[in-house]
């Protein structure tokens, strides 16, 4: 009991705290469409075209014919292939101090990166992580695959 | 067959077949850097830090691999694919203690015009720097006023305002380090940021 009342005051402390990624945020923004690509906010799905910009919480999800390139602020290249949901769950950076954090969810397809400025300033303060693994980078381009058909 | 036992023998199928849930590939970096990631599960870590080291996860663990560009393509191709243009970097030079370009900056900014043209949906991002003449405070509106008339004469020649930001970073992140009061022209600039 006493936990749930932690986690919900933790909760609580994230969307009221200055400074921290909340939901809404400007992350990044779409420069590469193709096929089926849709953002979902606050519960509801729009069709993602090229100029779109990409806020913190956005669930990013391509069709079987899709894929999407997103450049964050801090010029972290994200893209996605066909059958994806990436989730920008959390981002901040401050232009003038260069300081930052990112969380980004793999749930399912494939995703490639190419960190940026958050990763090669602070790199402890990003994280990738799929269903199962937390991805830590040291300035770094990989991919990561997930499969299954998690939508969630 | 019903739905359970059909997804039942779909599972024994794939665990028959060693099957991969998830997998992670370290690429070279662009720029040839050297670069690592780490992955991490509930029973530990792999680190990836060589080109195309891999690991993949089946049956609950993940495991180190060597994977290989044909690998990479066939897999990822499509993701690849869709990667954004990487962010261009520009740096442009002031004459001492003022806001006016020097003559080679000037001619560049054509350059930077035409870059932001071509790109689809781009962003500037206009960065001041100052030398470390004077003091922080000073240095810190200097750069401020730098990156902004910077970022007028782009508006003037034809650049949305609405797709750019100037920030001024002052003396903090000098282009070659000197002690406090040198007149070091390398630092007196305006770094440009096309993404």
């Amino acid at each position: 009991m006493i936990k749930t009342h932690w986690a919900a005051l933790c909760v609580l402390a994230a969307t009221i705290a200055p400074g921290m990624a909340a939901a809404g945020d400007a992350a990044g923004m779409v420069k590469v469409v193709k096929g089926t690509v849709s953002i979902e906010r606050n519960g509801k799905r729009q069709t993602a075209g090229v100029g779109m910009p990409v806020e913190v919480a956005d669930r990013i999800r391509t069709g079987a014919d899709g894929s999407v390139g997103v450049t964050l602020r801090d010029n972290t290249l994200l893209s996605a292939g066909p059958n994806s949901l990436v989730v920008i769950e959390k981002f901040a950076f401050d232009n003038t101090t260069q300081d930052g954090h990112m969380s980004v969810g793999i749930r399912r397809g494939t995703l490639s990166v190419a960190s940026g400025k958050i990763a090669k300033r602070t790199p402890e303060s990003v994280d990738f992580h799929t269903p199962t693994s937390v991805l830590g980078v040291r300035g770094t381009e990989f991919v990561v695959e997930v499969a299954g058909d998690r939508d969630e | 067959m019903n739905k359970a036992k059909l997804s039942l023998a779909l599972a024994g199928l794939l665990v028959l077949a060693g099957c991969t849930t998830e997998r992670v590939v370290l690429l070279p970096s662009a720029n040839g850097a050297s670069s690592a990631v780490v992955v991490r599960d509930a029973k530990g870590e792999v680190l990836l830090d060589k080109p195309y080291a891999a690991v993949k996860r089946s049956l609950d663990a993940n495991t180190g691999y060597q994977s290989s560009p044909d690998e990479v393509k066939a897999r990822f191709a499509g993701a690849l694919a869709a990667q954004p243009a990487r962010p261009a970097s520009y740096v442009l030079y002031f004459e001492a203690g003022g806001n006016v370009l020097t003559p080679e900056s000037q001619s560049a900014l054509t350059t930077i015009r035409q870059e932001i043209a071509e790109r689809a949906a781009s962003e500037v991002m206009v960065i001041g720097h100052t030398d470390r003449v004077g003091s922080v405070e000073d240095n810190d509106r200097l750069s401020q006023k730098r990156a902004e008339g910077l970022r007028d004469l782009l508006v003037e020649s034809g650049v949305p305002a609405e797709k750019m930001e100037a920030v001024g970073r002052g003396e903090r992140d000098p282009l070659v380090p000197t002690a406090d009061e040198v007149d070091e022209p390398k630092n007196r600039r305006v770094e440009i940021s096309v993404r």
